[in-house]
């Protein structure tokens, strides 16, 4: 297995974010539907539906989770933010009969990421909330670690295809575990090999002189 | 809505999660910065007026506004942090020189920090070993014999090993030569390891 030299900023872990790691950013771009509770001067052009100068009190709005985050405020009333449709209480129900069943990824894909983010907000269902995300990872969890662990030279774009971004991550780094354990009992471990990067940049120049 | 432009640059990245280098998105980094100074401008006549006039409820709309230049600078340190890490990760796979296709896509300031990262790696190398040095970007892999068999896989043309012989490196021919002068033409994908 390659060792790769490149290390991306990891994703934050639970509440907090981390500022630099991209897969944060786009976490913290999946939009929220909210409801302003006071009015925006002279932002009117931000909300496609009206032609006020203003964005006034009370229009419900798909904003990114960064925005809302930085509006939100416990004591002044700026904005409300509601619970998307995935966290409420009858996603959660289908969560609780069967986490296996549900395709994480068109829900998400950020699932867990995004609902942790919305534990910052004052919801009274905060902790059934945080209670759901766990019990769904716990219950997916065999599921995936087994299919990573055994999955060996397959195709396994139907086994990634249902999973949330955390998960796949967590799919890719068993596979490479496996196939490094494979290739040291095969007595390939100690083979020099070419930089997989290097690699890849030599296929797209293939694919560039292609018309 | 704002910052469109910013998460454009990092979806850029995101694609090309393998950690290869993309063109250095000059045009785009200009288009968020121009939207940065708008926001600004705006924001800045918004706070003469709360100041001036007392209007209180502008307020709202000065705080979203800096919301937007705190996220569009944070995409920005982002984008820039993330082609660093890649632009290291390259001095690692490719050896200290790297090729015109790649060095293309780095802007100024990135060719001008990889001969800075380069320097101080190298004197931190020599520094090693008490005095004698360390080149610390070989042996990746535990060595188990000081030679190897390698096979060419495209003309590389003449190259000189320790003790003063020039062989040439032709496509397909097969050489038996020490691990430690090998192992960069190895990851740069010009020479094959052949194991029995």
């Amino acid at each position: 297995m390659d060792t790769q030299s490149y290390l991306p900023v990891q994703p934050g872990v639970g509440m907090e974010e981390n500022f630099l790691s991209l897969d944060d950013i786009l976490l913290s771009h999946e939009r929220l539907p909210a409801r302003t509770e006071c009015t925006f001067p002279r932002l009117g052009f931000l909300e496609k539906t009206t032609d006020s100068q203003d964005i006034t009190e009370g229009t419900k709005m798909e904003l990114p989770l960064w925005l809302s985050k930085g509006l939100y405020e416990r004591k002044r009333r700026v904005l409300s933010v509601e619970l998307p449709k995935v966290y409420r209480e009858g996603w959660r129900t289908i969560f609780k009969a069967d986490p296996n069943v549900v395709d994480l990824h068109k829900m998400g894909p950020y699932y867990y990421g995004l609902g942790s983010q919305m534990l910052h907000f004052d919801s009274p269902e905060n902790p059934e909330i945080a209670q759901t995300l766990l019990q769904t990872f716990i219950g997916r969890f065999r599921r995936i670690m087994d299919s990573s662990q055994n999955a060996y030279n397959e195709d396994t774009s139907v086994l990634v295809e249902h999973l949330d971004c955390l998960e796949k991550t967590l799919f890719r780094s068993g596979q490479s575990g496996l196939n490094s354990f494979q290739s040291w009992e095969k007595g390939q471990a100690s083979q020099l090999t070419a930089s997989s990067l290097v690699l890849n940049y030599r296929k797209r120049k293939m694919t560039d002189i292609q018309p | 809505m704002f910052c469109e432009k910013s998460i454009e640059l990092i979806r850029e990245l995101h694609r090309m999660s393998d950690g290869q280098l993309p063109a250095f998105n000059e045009d785009g980094l200009r288009q968020v910065l121009q939207e940065m100074e708008a926001l600004y401008e705006q924001n800045q006549t918004d706070v003469n007026a709360a100041k001036a006039e007392g209007r209180a409820d502008l307020i709202p709309s000065i705080k979203l506004r800096h919301c937007c230049l705190l996220r569009n600078q944070r995409c920005i340190t982002a984008y820039l942090y993330d082609r660093l890490l890649r632009i290291r990760a390259l001095r690692w796979e490719y050896g200290s020189v790297l090729p015109p296709n790649v060095r293309f896509h780095m802007c100024a300031e990135e060719v001008q920090w990889f001969g800075n990262y380069k320097k101080s790696l190298a004197s931190f190398m020599r520094s090693l070993g008490g005095g004698e040095g360390l080149d610390i970007t070989q042996d990746m892999k535990p060595p188990k014999s000081l030679y190897i068999e390698v096979r060419c896989l495209k003309d590389h043309g003449e190259f000189e090993i320790d003790d003063g012989t020039v062989i040439l490196l032709k496509k397909n021919s097969q050489h038996f030569l020490p691990r430690w002068k090998c192992e960069q033409l190895i990851r740069q994908g010009v020479l094959e390891h052949v194991m029995s």
